[in-house]
């Protein structure tokens, strides 16, 4: 590459962040961290005015006291990176490409039952909101479907040693004995080809039985318990028909699946809605008094703020100031080299580790689908039973015009604001569900969450420079994590 | 890389991306410059001349020596003959051109 001596340079696509004294720059085309030194951040601190000479550039470092070859090099390494670029560069539209067709599948999620014991009023699946048509079809995913379904993954994961299935609801634990009977026909299929089965589990925890805990145990299944904190905010708005709150039924338990289930962590997942976001109350709640070892946090999904559960401004930033104090905890028990709970920390820093740099949101239509109890595929559990959204049947596979019309409308470079965001190789536009539900739309980008979504960022890159400045091994532990959702 | 330090897998996989450059083909006018020199002035070449009669014949090196030079040293590749698609013998009984270069093919494009 010869240096093109007579460009300008201007300041490339980047997102700068300082932590432990030290400087730091997250770039959105790649999802790479890099450390700056100071040759670095004055180079970019003379590109703030606009655009400088190639000559120009390099004779202010060299008054400054650099060897000419030397400034010539830094210039040619933050060029070669992108942190700078010549000022005629034009940036290629982004571009919108799907996955290849055969894409092997890696995981499904199983509905096998739509019905519900309880009735939270904020559900996405029975609520206001709710997107599914499920009237005529089953309420139970028979044997024969679900079987189905597992041949179909097995089929469709081609070259992977190992597959994934997340049991789902409804109420999961209203169809067990089809769980079971799942999992013992899916680890003999699987052996056939010498591949592994791994299991993980959401339930509302009303209907764990010892009998139950013992068999999630054994099989090392995965769980997820749906639980909104303390006594007086689970019973808010996770409540049975009747009204009556759910908090007094899971406690005992929750006790007994978490004494005795140890080999797979059990993780709480709370939906935080008006009313419901003393996060750090929370927090201490379901790690300190019950036990759980991870705790994820997610606000409700809403049409808009006319819903009497949905988030206002000041509930997102009572809920993001609960963030930033759950994240200092946690960054200060990395520091000393222990592992904090609360997985919203955890998951991102795992993203960061990596690099991740998203075309899509998430896994939904890629490596992952849904499958409700008639057998129909969606792009994930939330679009179960919504005939608007089927992609296809575990029978006769996967309609391929209808994929690739989702993720071609779902990837981040087919969403305008996303383009200039910094924040996209890790959002990618957020959600395809929340985005269908607020705006009509599984393409939309969720604007409501942009500014939310940065700042969480910014913070979450804030922990990680400073355990790459004070104690990068712990960061090595989040290598392997496997992003869930 | 001098000033920027990889903090994460995918700015390691840069910083491996731009070392291998480094290594990579380069130009003679590229800085920092090559610290070898490139081109004919490696081999033994009479390079596109004439002799005294304005002609080529009575060169010290035909000029199909100098052909083979540029299938051999350095990519020259129109005056060569296009070994990897439809000549690919043209030079398989030339195993050493000062002595072989007759048996070099004369190819028709």
């Amino acid at each position: 590459m010869s240096a093109p001596l007579l460009h300008r340079y201007r300041a490339g696509e980047m997102h700068r962040f300082a932590a432990a004294d030290a400087e730091f720059v997250y770039l959105p085309t790649a999802g790479a961290i890099f450390a700056l030194d100071g040759a670095t951040a004055d180079v970019l601190e003379r590109l703030q005015g606009g655009a400088v000479a190639h000559d120009e550039l390099a004779a202010a470092l060299v008054a400054d006291g650099m060897d000419p070859a030397d400034a010539d090099g830094l210039l040619r390494e933050l060029r070669l990176v992108r942190l700078i670029e010549s000022d005629q560069v034009v940036s290629a539209a982004p571009a919108v490409d799907t996955p290849p067709a055969d894409f092997p599948l890696q995981a499904l999620v199983l509905n096998i039952t739509n019905q519900c014991n309880l009735a939270c009023t904020y559900c996405y699946e029975f609520g206001a909101d709710r997107i599914a048509t499920p009237t005529g079809k089953p309420k139970y995913m028979t044997p024969e479907t679900a079987r189905a379904a597992v041949d179909f993954l097995l089929d469709g994961a081609k070259g992977r040693e190992s597959v994934h299935i997340t049991f789902f609801g409804g109420e999961t634990l209203m169809n067990f004995r089809l769980l079971r009977d799942v999992v013992a026909y899916a680890d003999e299929r699987a052996a056939e080809n010498g591949r592994k089965v791994t299991y993980s589990l959401t339930t509302n925890a009303t209907l764990l039985t010892d009998e139950i805990i013992d068999f999630l145990a054994d099989k090392a299944i995965g769980v997820t318990v749906s639980i909104d904190g303390p006594e007086k905010l689970q019973d808010a708005r996770r409540v049975y028909k009747s009204g009556k709150g759910s908090y007094a039924v899971i406690l005992p338990r929750l006790k007994a699946l978490i004494a005795r289930h140890r080999r797979r962590a059990i993780t709480a997942r709370v939906t935080l809605s008006a009313g419901v976001t003393d996060v750090v109350g929370i927090y201490r709640h379901l790690k300190d008094e019950i036990g759980f070892h991870e705790i994820g946090f997610a606000p409700v999904t809403s049409a808009g703020e006319d819903r009497d559960w949905g988030l206002d401004g000041d509930g997102m930033g009572t809920v993001l100031a609960g963030f930033h104090a759950l994240a200092q905890e946690w960054l200060d028990h990395a520091l000393r080299g222990q592992m904090h709970g609360f997985s919203n920390v955890s998951e991102t820093i795992g993203e960061l580790v990596a690099g991740t740099n998203k075309s899509h949101p998430c896994g939904a239509g890629i490596g992952l689908l849904g499958v409700s109890p008639s057998g129909d595929l969606s792009p994930c559990h939330r679009f179960t039973d919504a005939d608007d959204h089927v992609l296809g049947h575990v029978d006769h596979g996967v309609d391929h015009e209808k994929r690739v019309d989702f993720l071609a409308r779902g990837h981040v470079g087919a969403k305008y604001e996303c383009t200039s965001c910094w924040a996209r190789p890790l959002c990618a536009g957020g959600c395809h569900h929340e985005a269908f539900v607020r705006y009509g739309d599984t393409g939309h980008a969720n604007l409501h969450y942009c500014d939310w979504i940065r700042e969480w960022t910014d913070r979450c890159l804030g922990i990680y420079g400073t355990l790459a400045a004070r104690n990068p091994a712990f960061l090595d532990r989040f290598a392997d994590r496997k992003v869930q959702s | 890389m001098k000033h920027l330090k990889p903090l994460n897998a995918k700015a390691r996989r840069i910083e491996a991306d731009l070392a291998a450059m480094e290594e990579d083909v380069v130009a003679l006018q590229q800085a920092p410059r090559p610290h070898v020199p490139m081109g004919c002035s490696l081999s033994f070449s009479p390079g596109w001349e004439v002799d005294a009669s304005g002609g080529t014949a009575g060169l010290c090196q035909p000029v199909e020596r100098d052909i083979y030079d540029c299938y051999v040293t350095c990519f020259w590749p129109v005056q060569m003959a296009d070994h990897v698609n439809y000549s690919p013998d043209w030079a398989s009984k030339c195993a050493a051109a000062t002595k072989d270069w007759r048996n070099l093919d004369i190819v028709f494009p």
